[in-house]
């Protein structure tokens, strides 16, 4: 059993990522509950953001490969 | 026997010798099927060839006959079109010069989705974009699109131009360039192939983690770990419908962003 540690390195990694996600889509119900009708604008902005902050944790999971 | 059966059926499990496959290593996943001269077909060759006859046989069954008066198929497929048209095409790249990337993004998406949603589909369980050359190849193809409208637009000089926004002080605008360098064409290119592979591979693995993981709980001698095998696949349950959602959202991501590349790309100013 060689390579606990990096897996258990990549599960602390990603809570970063966890936490920026859980913001941006704090942030979208935010906007959305305040005014209702830019909800249609927001969605691909909080999507966006969310794809951004997402793929950091993905990093994670290719260097744990690596 | 049926243990074996069933992971080859999953497609990532190990062979069948007992031998410890953790923490597993990109050879673990090479798992070819059968080989016809140089040529080796793996499992998610099969699935991508086997999405692409399904999809041509629905599009070309669904709009050969189109009507004013849509079908159930056909409007389905509007549908799904107009989404990319409305949603993604038209809000990423402006009203002005959208329409001629829409083949582009329509055929990204739709290819993404089913490959994706195979992921979830009983007896075939394989996500094709789980193999990152196929993510590579598509994302390939984005990279050349807006590298290549860019610089049509602008001459080779004016696109490396572009990259640095008007207005900068003289002294920062080498470093913004070399930024600015690294997203356009090393950043983006690579987190839009990674991002694709990394969420179907991991919730491709979550899946044998819980639906193998189950049965191994469900063959041990104690009866409490028999018990245990319950949960696990109610869980394994719960989170094939997460994945669904995650499959149809990724392949959203997916042409969101080519379109969001592609849009850039042609802006005229940042």
């Amino acid at each position: 059993m060689v390579g606990n540690l990096s897996l258990v390195g990549y599960g602390l990694a990603t809570i970063g990522p966890a936490i920026a996600v859980g913001l941006i889509f704090a942030a979208y119900i935010n906007g959305v509950a305040r005014q209702p009708e830019s909800g249609k604008l927001l969605q691909p902005i909080a999507i966006l953001g969310f794809a951004l902050a997402e793929a950091l944790a993905i990093f994670g999971l290719v260097l744990f490969f690596l | 026997m049926s243990f074996n059966v069933l992971a080859s059926t999953l497609g990532t499990m190990a062979p069948a010798e007992e031998v410890s496959h953790f923490p597993p290593t990109p050879e673990i996943f090479w798992q070819p099927l059968f080989s016809v001269g140089p040529v080796t077909v793996t499992r998610a060759m099969v699935v991508a060839a086997i999405s692409v006859i399904g999809i041509a046989w629905w599009l070309i069954a669904t709009t050969q006959r189109a009507a004013v008066v849509p079908s159930k198929g056909q409007f389905l497929t509007e549908g799904v079109y107009g989404f990319v048209r409305n949603g993604i095409a038209k809000d990423m790249i402006g009203s002005k010069e959208f329409i001629r990337f829409v083949p582009l993004l329509f055929s990204l998406f739709i290819f993404i989705l089913v490959n994706n949603l195979f992921g979830i589909t009983p007896f075939i369980q394989m996500p094709t974009m789980s193999r990152i050359g196929f993510p590579i190849a598509l994302v390939l193809i984005v990279y050349v699109v807006y590298h290549a409208i860019g610089i049509k637009k602008r001459g080779l000089a004016g696109y490396f131009k572009f990259l640095v926004p008007a207005g900068l002080p003289a002294w920062i605008a080498p470093f913004i360039f070399v930024l600015e360098f690294i997203t356009f064409f090393i950043t983006r290119p690579l987190t839009l192939a990674l991002r694709l592979f990394g969420n179907m591979f991991a919730g491709h693995m979550l899946l044998v983690v819980f639906i193998v993981g189950g049965w191994e709980l469900f063959l041990a001698d104690s009866f409490f770990l028999k018990l245990a095998a319950l949960p696990a696949w109610l869980l394994a349950f719960a989170f094939t419908l997460f994945e669904g959602l995650v499959q149809f959202l990724q392949a959203y991501v997916f042409t969101l962003l080519a379109a969001s590349y592609i849009g850039g790309a042609l802006a005229d100013e940042h």
